[in-house]
């Protein structure tokens, strides 16, 4: 039994039944197709992240999204700035408690370098309803192109707790089609 | 049969246990009971919570409960019963003395003091920053001074753990190899070292920041060494869990592993590859590349998942060929239909089997795959995955192992038996409907740590669809059941530990339909021989893979209708 020790005393010796086998055998092949799946996603798939993040000093990232609100502010809404910046360009999102600043507007089918990254406390940027979830740091700017391919509004969640608030931190993008 | 030496031979299974590891066994495993239900109230008040309809704390009640919910049940219940398991692995399996008992008493006022010391921290309300405690945001020292104590608690256990077997091996006591279920729990030990040093590392420095004395912790790497403690202290449960399965088959049908090398390879490939996971955490993550992420996250090659899939064949196969060996040969199926389901020990355990496997793994590997993480990351799928791996698999494990433990550990009758046998099936189907539907809640976007996704007070608004609410009322529902079940449990147990008829000295007790030396014997003959015949686990392990194999690329078919991202 298993609570008793192995009443063969050369346990090691024993054969394995050929049924075990054949399972070890699948359940190893099995392990290394998803293992690839992931290294052949990132040759062919469209979904993956970049890999490109800087160190930066909170105040720093500040000044950057500072100086993107001040150059492409398109309208006001309530408190918020919505900034339409230029395809291809660099976008930068911040966090903080309790609010993704600023507003963006993203022309639909255009690429663009999504900066993420937080002045306090860590938080969690989700896109929704897409369901595009990914974490943010404070003192790490991470770096994902994104294209958006569908137009309408989305929401931003935070979706890491970040105190007492954190269930009023939200945010918008807005994705138009082409002019 | 209290011998001057402080052992008795226990007339049941005829193992001799020594009287200190007896009380240790029960000491833990009364304060485990207590603080999984003070884990389990906070828990139904939080899905109270989430559910819209109900709604019942304020939004500060509720993060102090959601903090508290999971050090108490995923910290405190677990680790203290997982002492009570390495005690009992250990002395009482191999008829020892247990090595030490006065420094296996500091383990256990030093992990009570520190569950004390923090949960009062939590409940004074100043460190409401959830079990993870992600750095910047910052809890009372004592919040952390108390993680340490219990940590250092829990490291002192696994030390007399060790001392035990070293003694045993000494003492002669047992013959040949340590029992399969031993081996488990010695797996689950060294985990747990590697599991409390990254701990140590990790929370000692987080203590003396939030006292003043060091400037700044970087978040990044504290959320990679405090996921090396977060992420392998599940792994203890695994093993933990996995070694209690083997024992209830063995004690209730009297289960031999179909192979004892197979079952302990399994073991070793947890021990070597299991302590990777910490990457599942930091999927979406800056700063750390690819390669690391992949490499990681599938644990070399999912080569843990690989331990897990044999013993998701050896546990019922074992199970299967001791019933076949009794006559339970008909059709494919006989064995399980006519397997003890009125015993509370056997249901807890098979339910946990299946559902840790097809809920709690299933989703485990899937949400972990690098890139599927996108659309799952910080979701109520999470939660939704480890209720099922954690609960549905540990908990409920840990459940039914106690129906064994009172007789024979306690040494009194179970109380209630009518109670006792519906109680894992209330229990079970309970937390499988709190795990699918906060998966089902996840998939829709609800976040996780969450106290109003209607975003009543928020700047700017976003409307979740109704299926996401009707997720969340469907999961309300589930959590009374399972706290329904929770509270049977400890009624169960606490009126049988204290008031239960007692079992005299020389009295045995039965424990399933074939115990002792009688069903050793009539399921001795099998093994490894070309004999083996186990056509039904066969077909349910085929039905896993299957599951496993289309819930793997439908989720893949999800995330390639994202927006591009590179």
């Amino acid at each position: 039994m298993a609570i008793t020790p192995p009443s063969e005393r050369i346990w090691w010796n024993e054969p394995v039944h050929k049924v075990e086998i054949i399972w070890i055998v699948i359940a190893f092949l099995w392990g290394i197709t998803m293992f690839f799946m992931m290294i052949w996603w990132h040759g062919t798939g469209q979904q993956n992240l970049s890999n490109e993040a800087y160190r930066v000093q909170p105040f720093q990232y500040a000044e950057k999204v500072d100086a993107m609100i001040a150059a492409h502010t398109v309208r006001q809404e309530g408190a918020f700035p919505v900034v339409k910046p230029p395809p291809g360009s660099d976008v930068y999102l911040m966090a903080r408690v309790y609010m993704w600043w600023p507003m963006l507007e993203l022309e639909k089918g255009q690429s663009y370098r999504l900066h993420l990254s937080s002045i306090d406390l860590q938080h969690g940027f989700s896109l929704q309803p897409l369901n595009i979830n990914m974490q943010v740091h404070p003192g790490y700017d991470m770096v994902v192109n994104i294209t958006p391919t569908t137009s309408g509004e989305f929401g931003i969640v935070c979706n890491e707790y970040c105190g007492l608030g954190h269930h009023t931190m939200t945010g918008r993008i807005y994705v138009v089609d082409r002019t | 049969m209290n011998t001057k030496s402080g052992f008795r031979t226990c007339p049941t299974t005829g193992l001799k246990v020594h009287s200190a590891a007896e009380n240790l066994i029960k000491a833990n495993a009364v304060v485990a009971v207590v603080f999984l239900l003070i884990g389990g109230l906070f828990g139904l008040s939080v899905a109270l919570t989430r559910w819209p309809a109900v709604h019942i704390l304020p939004a500060e009640w509720f993060y102090l409960a959601l903090t508290a919910h999971g050090l108490d049940v995923l910290l405190v219940w677990i680790i203290f019963f997982e002492m009570a398991i390495l005690y009992f692995a250990s002395a009482v399996l191999l008829n020892s003395r247990l090595a030490a008992p006065r420094w296996a008493w500091a383990q256990f006022v030093l992990m009570l003091s520190g569950a004390l010391i923090t949960n009062v921290a939590v409940l004074q309300g100043n460190s409401s920053v959830m079990f993870t405690s992600y750095v910047p945001l910052q809890a009372s020292p004592w919040f952390y001074l108390g993680l340490i104590l219990f940590a250092v608690g829990a490291l002192i256990g696994c030390a007399v753990f060790f001392g035990t077997l070293v003694v045993a091996k000494d003492e002669k006591t047992y013959q040949g190899s340590v029992p399969l279920v031993t081996f488990g729990a010695i797996t689950a030990a060294i985990i747990a070292v590697f599991t409390l040093a990254s701990g140590a590392i990790i929370l000692i420095p987080t203590y003396l920041w939030s006292l003043g004395l060091i400037s700044n912790i970087d978040p990044l790497m504290y959320k990679l060494v405090w996921w090396g403690m977060g992420h392998s202290s599940q792994q203890i449960n695994v093993s933990a869990h996995v070694a209690v399965w083997y024992a209830i088959g063995a004690m209730v049908l009297g289960a031999k592993p179909i192979s004892e090398k197979v079952s302990r390879t399994a073991f070793l490939l947890y021990i070597l590859f299991l302590q990777l996971a910490s990457a599942h955490h930091l999927l979406v993550e800056p700063g750390v590349s690819s390669s690391w992420k992949i490499f990681n996250t599938s644990y070399a090659m999912y080569l843990a998942v690989l331990g897990s899939m044999i013993h998701g064949l050896t546990v019922p196969g074992s199970i299967e060929a001791a019933q076949r060996a009794k006559g339970f040969n008909k059709g494919m199926f006989e064995w399980l239909r006519k397997a003890p389901w009125g015993n509370p020990a056997f249901a807890g355990m098979f339910l946990s089997l299946v559902m840790f496997g097809f809920l709690g793994g299933i989703s485990g590997v899937v949400m972990g795959t690098e890139q599927i993480n996108l659309i799952m990351h910080n979701t109520l799928y999470v939660p939704g995955h480890f209720h099922a791996t954690v609960v549905a698999g540990t908990t409920l494990a840990f459940m039914a192992i106690t129906y064994l433990v009172i007789p024979l550990i306690f040494r009194r009758h179970v109380m209630f038996p009518t109670i006792a046998r519906i109680q894992p099936y209330v229990f079970g189907l309970g937390v499988a409907g709190i795990s699918l539907f906060m998966m089902g809640a996840g998939t829709l976007g609800v976040p996780r740590r969450h106290w109003d996704i209607t975003f009543a007070d928020a700047l700017t608004s976003f409307e979740f669809s109704n299926a996401a609410f009707l997720m969340l009322a469907l999961n309300g529902i589930f959590a009374c059941m399972a706290a329904l079940g929770g509270a049977m449990y400890i009624l169960v147990t606490v009126s049988s530990v204290f008031f239960g008829r007692r079992i005299g000295d020389t009295e045995k007790v039965q424990l399933g339909p074939a115990t002792g030396t009688q069903a050793a014997a009539a399921v001795a003959s099998y093994g490894s021989a070309g004999t083996l015949k186990i056509p039904g686990t066969v077909t349910l392990v085929g039905v896993f893979f299957v599951s496993f194999v289309l819930y793997y690329f439908v989720n893949w078919k999800y995330l390639a209708e994202l927006w591009p991202l590179k």
